[in-house]
């Protein structure tokens, strides 16, 4: 088992790693705040919830609640619930409009049946896959959490868990346990050519069959499902393709780069007649 | 703890069938101004226990004059529908314990967030 100290669910478990100071970070870093609200973002959008309905929502590992802020601006309710004491003070002091709950997620959801419209998550998923103590079984943690936020879960309701995955065996884990709890849907990659700004949201619906899961942003390109046939294209085949990359700096070059960076999520000017065009000699 | 997440609330303790109601023990109780949204208070009134919310406000002594039976044709009652969110969003539960009805258990509730984590051998 490889060991990285970049990964904060490998240093220590939750509810120590998210001490006073760690909270702080969730309050003062810009850079955390705002991939913390773009994420959370994305999950909503994700969510597809009825517009122009306020709903009741959970968020799990809400910490300090800038995710719930999101949910509050939308005009929704919700009831967040986080392992870490540190982190929900850092929420009660910035006075956010939903209601925490100190609890942990592998031992299970204390909510009646059919309370909430949706649930989302923000980073929090990847931590039951560590067996934090000698009677941790991420397994069992999983499938408790997922089974007791299905029923949680209203009929016909979604939950996105924005979740960073170390390996394909822990997604692996993760999802076999939700399907295994009754749930269907799969993972959504957003920029999945970029190594910076991809994102993982696992996209779980709750007792509804046939809806097509949403596409990840960028990801057009990126056909994963594509059955296991040659596509026919009625292209012909282009001779430059064949002697590799085109020269630097010619517009071949320029073009496969802006559609490279295109497909990476960054933010690139439209293709134009200008487009690495030639000054005039005598300008 | 607003009473919206208590009558949701139920106890997870390992064993326990129906942890529902959880007694509220409430040594500090305090109301705070929520905007009011009545579409959302009228779409939640199906879902809510009524009986359990009319026993849980009248623990914390915020019972005033909510009716112990639900009105029906409660979506046009404005005034029964605010009588409604005052109690549900924004009468607070500061300090004091749960109790789940069943095994006994407390779950204490500190600066308004409920303390529901289990000790291992309850998980």
């Amino acid at each position: 088992m490889s060991f990285s100290c970049r990964r904060p669910e490998h240093m220590a478990p939750p509810e120590i790693f998210y001490n006073e100071v760690e909270a702080k970070k969730y309050s003062q870093n810009s850079r955390m705040i705002e991939i913390q609200s773009q994420m959370s973002e994305r999950a909503v959008e994700l969510l597809n919830l009825t517009e122009d309905q306020p709903c009741f929502l959970l968020d799990v590992g809400c910490g300090s609640g800038l995710s719930g802020d999101n949910l509050s601006e939308e005009g929704h309710f919700w009831v967040g619930v986080d392992i870490s004491t540190a982190m929900l003070d850092v929420a009660l002091e910035r006075e956010v409009k939903g209601d925490l709950v100190l609890g942990d997620m592998g031992q299970g959801m204390p909510f009646r049946p059919g309370t909430f419209d949706g649930c989302i998550s923000i980073s929090a998923l990847q931590w039951l896959c560590n067996a934090d103590k000698k009677t941790h079984s991420p397994h069992k943690r999983l499938y408790t959490f997922f089974s007791t936020l299905y029923s949680a879960l209203a009929r016909g309701a979604r939950a996105v868990f924005q979740i960073y995955p170390e390996n394909s065996e822990q997604l692996e884990l993760i999802t076999s346990q939700a399907m295994k709890a009754g749930f269907s849907g799969g993972m959504v990659v957003d920029y999945p050519n970029s190594t910076k700004a991809k994102k993982f949201f696992l996209c779980l619906f709750a007792g509804v069959l046939s809806v097509t899961l949403p596409k990840g942003l960028g990801a057009e390109t990126a056909e994963r499902g594509v059955p296991n046939q040659v596509q026919f294209t009625g292209q012909r085949f282009r001779f430059k393709n064949m002697k590799g990359k085109s020269a630097k700096k010619s517009k071949d070059w320029i073009l496969e780069k802006k559609e490279r960076r295109r497909r990476q999520g960054r933010e690139v000017r439209a293709d134009t007649k200008y487009t690495g065009r030639h000054r005039r000699p005598k300008f | 703890m607003k009473l919206l997440t208590h009558n949701m609330l139920t106890s997870h303790v390992k064993g326990v069938t129906k942890g529902y109601p959880l007694l509220i023990k409430a040594t500090e109780v305090t109301v705070r101004e929520v905007e009011f949204n009545p579409e959302f208070v009228s779409r939640m009134i199906p879902k809510l226990e009524w009986s359990a919310l009319v026993q849980a406000a009248d623990w914390i002594g915020h019972l005033q004059d909510l009716p112990t039976e639900l009105v029906t044709d409660y979506e046009k009652n404005e005034d029964f529908l605010r009588k409604v969110h005052r109690v549900l969003l924004e009468v607070e539960v500061l300090e004091g314990c749960l109790q789940c009805p069943e095994s006994g258990r407390e779950f204490p509730i500190s600066r308004g967030v409920p303390n529901m984590l289990l000790n291992e051998d309850e998980a």
